[in-house]
């Protein structure tokens, strides 16, 4: 099976610092992929590279048969790629509804057509809603919101783009037990219903109960790719994280 | 939210100017066409700022250069072979509109109070242009020598009226395309710059080409406001043309009258406007600019949302506890 996203070398600068340094990672489609690496390693370059906020200076990356250099974030987006920030980053002067209506304007029109009505658009906003839990709150505005709400918010707006890859960026930092499990039951409905993703995670047992597969980036290099229980016992991955 | 389409806003924006254009003759106060000339040129220079201040967030001190643009290809035209003043809107349009996607295109990178500091230099830049600029009368300023009347199918107007006119009808224009944008999905494009850029791109907005829309669009009405300027006031120089007065009422204006939507440039303009007539009479016109200061702060104290965002507060609180 050809992957669905295939990083290929890509090396990223800022000035003399090395963000990135030949990075090659390969997603097969429906698989849950995890991205580990302490803080600073270049796991949020990466997502960034990947989707067009920054542009990598050497390398290729392929998303389903297509190259995706030089193209610019919403280009990316249109042709399936989805991500959800760190930082929840609402559009705070919309109210939840209009939030979602976003995506579905912009990516899913442009990929399908203008076929939907006013009332289909409000409806799949609300369904969505619906399924990150937030119906009741639709007619308020995200400052309204509690952190995990906003978690939540923010992977329903990438889930609304309709992408065939969603890349989850610390979803769930900060977040409780089960808060945290809420958005792993999720993350996991998507994946079943065909949706790619890559989770980007520093809580160790939410990550190897989602992953199928754990890529570690250490100091811009990827330093361990393959079955979660053997890349935690590897000695470079032991060390990277613990020390000597 | 009320239901008003479109056709039907236009029809009402169009009879509330019939009625003012009566009531205006019926008074037969050449004044009164004077003064309210300028408060409708400042309602459709507030409603084209805030198409890209308010509704996508970046902040344009150059509006008095737009202006100038359009008054100056119009002072261009006719040292050529005079036109109709309609032609003369639409030619002062296409350049200032032109001359917003240029700004939009050369500052995209910036942000903030980066891209503000751009458009006033942008604003320089071309004042002295025109002031070195001797075929459109340099620093000395050019004269327009206006008809008094104008024969019309048969009918003769006076060509104050005329001025007047088209000024309503150019505010009918700008406020039902503001309108229009606000409901569109380019409206929702615009307003996802404002609140977040990457997370608009991520959404797969186009944000560079939405923004050069929002530069093009709000550049030109500026410049169809501007293009019958020197028939009005008889004589351009550039000191009036690029005239401080300009860039500070298109910002305080929306401000004052609310940004988020066509109502409040609309409000502020008149609001302001009218005050700034009535000091003009009453005191003299150099209190204009303090006044627009005063209300400023005034408002950033008591109502940062503008008359619009209170009103709708009030609303709400009014709404909540029943």
């Amino acid at each position: 099976m050809s992957p669905l996203l295939h990083v290929d070398n890509i090396t990223k600068r800022f000035g003399g610092f090395v963000a990135l340094d030949g990075i090659d990672l390969e997603v097969q489609p429906g698989e849950r992929l995890g991205l580990i690496g302490p803080n600073g390693s270049g796991k949020s370059t990466l997502v960034n590279c990947i989707c067009g906020t920054l542009q990598n200076e050497t390398g290729r990356v392929q998303f389903d048969g297509q190259k995706l250099d030089g193209l610019a974030a919403h280009q990316r987006t249109h042709r399936g790629v989805a991500r959800s920030f760190q930082l929840p980053r609402p559009f705070h002067s919309m109210n939840l509804v209009d939030n979602l209506r976003i995506p579905l304007l912009y990516t899913v029109h442009a990929r399908v057509g203008p076929l939907r009505s006013t009332g289909d658009l409000d409806a799949r906003c609300l369904e969505l809603l619906e399924m990150v839990g937030l119906a009741k709150k639709a007619t308020q505005m995200p400052r309204d919101l509690t952190q995990v709400e906003m978690r939540k918010l923010e992977l329903a707006r990438a889930v609304a783009a309709e992408p065939k890859l969603l890349i989850a960026d610390e979803s769930m930092a900060g977040l409780s037990h089960s808060e945290v499990n809420d958005i792993l039951a999720l993350l996991l409905r998507l994946n079943e219903r065909g949706i790619t993703i890559i989770l980007i995670e520093h809580i160790m047992s939410a990550v190897m109960s989602f992953s199928q597969r754990l890529a570690v980036l250490v100091s811009g290099k990827k330093i361990a790719d393959g079955k979660p229980e053997d890349v935690v016992r590897d000695p470079e991955v032991v060390r990277a994280y613990i020390g000597q | 939210m009320n239901r008003v389409n479109t056709a039907k806003f236009a029809l009402i924006t169009i009879a509330v100017g019939a009625l003012v254009m009566a009531f205006a003759h019926w008074m037969h106060v050449d004044y009164l066409y004077f003064a309210s000339y300028t408060i409708l040129q400042f309602i459709v220079l507030a409603t084209a700022w805030n198409i890209l201040g308010g509704y996508c967030g970046y902040v344009n001190f150059g509006s008095a250069a737009f202006f100038a643009m359009g008054a100056y290809s119009s002072v261009f035209i006719h040292k050529f072979h005079p036109l109709p003043v309609p032609v003369l809107i639409v030619i002062g349009g296409i350049v200032s509109g032109m001359v917003g996607f240029g700004m939009g295109y050369l500052t995209l990178r910036l942000r903030g109070s980066f891209f503000a500091i751009a458009t006033l230099a942008l604003a320089v830049v071309l004042q002295t242009l025109v002031v070195n600029w001797d075929f459109v009368g340099g620093s000395r300023g050019a004269y327009i020598i206006r008809p008094e009347e104008l024969e019309f199918a048969g009918i003769t107007v006076n060509y104050i009226e005329y001025l007047f006119a088209l000024m309503l009808l150019l505010t009918v224009i700008a406020l039902v395309t503001a309108r229009t944008i606000e409901r569109s999905q380019l409206g929702f494009g615009f307003a996802t710059i404002r609140d977040d850029e990457l997370a608009a791109e991520a959404s797969g907005v186009p944000t560079l080409r939405l923004k050069l829309i929002a530069t093009s669009l709000s550049g030109a009405f500026m410049g169809m406001a501007g293009a019958p300027f020197p028939y009005y006031i008889g004589y351009l120089q550039p000191s009036s043309a690029f005239g401080l007065e300009y860039a500070v009422n298109s910002i305080a204006m929306p401000m004052i009258g609310g940004t988020t939507s066509w109502v409040g440039p609309l409000v502020g303009a008149v609001l302001l406007g009218s005050a700034q007539q009535y000091a003009t009479v009453t005191i003299s016109s150099a209190v204009n600019l303090l006044i627009v200061g005063l209300m400023l702060v005034a408002f950033v104290i008591i109502a940062p949302n503008g008359l619009v965002g209170l009103v709708q507060e009030r609303l709400r609180a009014w709404r909540r506890p029943s």
